[in-house]
């Protein structure tokens, strides 16, 4: 059988130290090596500051809560749904929209790494990769929901998603009570990145 | 048996400490760039995602536990230059050092370049494939995990189903179609796709102190993870 050689031999120790030597070291030498384009380094930073973050999530969830059948379409198949508005993606190949209701609050987490719905959410914040997140939220969702304030009641079942695969889950947060007249506009600036994976809830209209 | 990155229901780790939305402090470049170069390089098509999570989940343990989030990318993603052999260990060493400085080669027609990174990103890449693989199970049967949480097919090797999950009883929930396995395709064994499934566990059956009886976790799970139960 094959092993796994890595275990022997790790080459990244050749490089500096300091990481921000290190990546410039490596960046400097497959540019030279014309294996990488600095200028589409750039493209890329670019996308993730500008382009693509928790507004795009945002936007799917409040057009969920206006409109009945997109909920219910997102529901049975977000994945087409988010490819017609464009959300379709690098780490949004394939989603899962799962739906908070009085009976059941849902929580994302990738227990193994740090899988998460770029297209709709952006980079994960540094909490979501932390050791501790991963660690616990699995086992104690609930002490974990309190260190980020939000006690959920005993009668609510807390259901965990670990993206052990491809799947990416998008969180339906519950609509906030007192936004009946609220524009799909004004109802995705309550929407938080943490109420879409979980760990919050939305804002309450001002 | 097991490794560092599977860390899931571990005790110990302290609080989570989370940042307020929109307080986060501006990540160091470093980071940006580190993440940058891994979708070039990951571009380039000469390993699939399954490959650069073992590449980083191959790190030695003490490595693994003292690298920062995106040390663990950098250093998985040298390894991956090396063993793939597009850098060699001595061009490492002389990036390094900077005594390695050589002619600019001209760009790969397979480099990522600025014009192409909306569509590739746009693009991604599907793990979804036809396979032969006949589907064993359908939403609501019962199954168990397998036991050890380890890689048949290599030994320490890559595998999705987390230790914690290992030799546990659940409820079928939902099929999610062909997807490439990762124990084989992170290897370079080939994608043998099969049916994926997402698959509820009662959370007193993982853990032996339950917050809530009623509370539960769900996991997606490969078909040659899963018996009947």
């Amino acid at each position: 059988m094959p092993h796994d050689h890595h275990d022997h031999d790790h080459p990244h120790s050749l490089l500096p130290s300091d990481p921000a030597l290190r990546v410039k070291a490596l960046e400097t030498l497959l540019v030279r090596k014309g294996l990488v384009d600095p200028a589409a380094l750039d493209a890329i930073i670019d996308t993730y500051e500008t382009r693509i973050g928790p507004q795009n999530g945002a936007r799917v969830v409040a057009r969920a809560w206006a409109d009945a059948s997109f909920r219910a379409r997102l529901l049975g198949d977000a994945t087409a749904v988010i490819s017609e508005m464009g959300y379709y993606g690098r780490q949004g190949e394939h989603i899962v929209a799962v739906e908070n209701t009085d009976s059941t609050h849902n929580i994302v987490v990738c227990t193994l790494c740090s899988c998460y719905p770029w297209p709709l959410l952006g980079i994960p914040p540094a909490w979501y990769k932390s050791d501790a997140y991963r660690a616990r939220v699995v086992r104690e969702p609930r002490q974990v929901l309190a260190e980020f304030g939000l006690v959920l009641p005993e009668g609510q079942t807390v259901r965990v998603w670990d993206s052990t695969a491809e799947i990416r889950y998008l969180v339906l947060p519950q609509r906030p009570a007192g936004t009946d007249d609220l524009t799909e506009e004004a109802l995705a600036a309550l929407v938080t990145r943490d109420s879409m994976i979980g760990t919050g809830l939305a804002r309450a209209p001002e | 048996m097991s490794r560092v990155h599977d860390m899931g229901g571990r005790f110990g780790d302290g609080p989570v400490l989370p940042e307020p939305e929109g307080t986060a402090a501006t990540p160091p470049v470093w980071h940006k760039r580190t993440l940058a170069i891994t979708l070039a390089c990951g571009a380039l098509g000469a390993w699939p995602i399954d490959a650069a999570r073992r590449a980083r989940e191959s790190l030695a343990p003490r490595d693994y536990m003292r690298f920062t989030y995106y040390e663990k990318w950098l250093a998985g993603l040298a390894d991956l230059l090396v063993e793939r052999g597009l850098v060699s260990r001595d061009e490492l060493q002389g990036a390094a050092s900077g005594t390695g400085k050589r002619p600019v080669q001209a760009l790969t027609p397979r480099a990522l370049t600025a014009d192409r990174v909306a569509p590739a990103l746009a693009r991604g890449g599907p793990a979804t494939r036809d396979s032969d693989v006949k589907a064993r199970f359908a939403p609501g049967d019962a199954v168990r995990t397998r036991r050890p949480a380890a890689n048949r097919l290599v030994p320490g090797g890559h595998t999705r189903l987390p230790g914690y999950a290992a030799g546990a009883c659940g409820r079928v929930l939902l099929c999610h179609g062909a997807h490439v396995l990762p124990d084989s395709n992170a290897h370079g064994l080939g994608e043998r796709p099969e049916p994926l499934y997402a698959v509820v566990f009662a959370a007193a059956e993982l853990w032996s102190d339950p917050e809530s009886p009623s509370d539960e976790v769900v996991l997606d799970l490969w078909q040659s993870y899963l018996e009947h139960a």
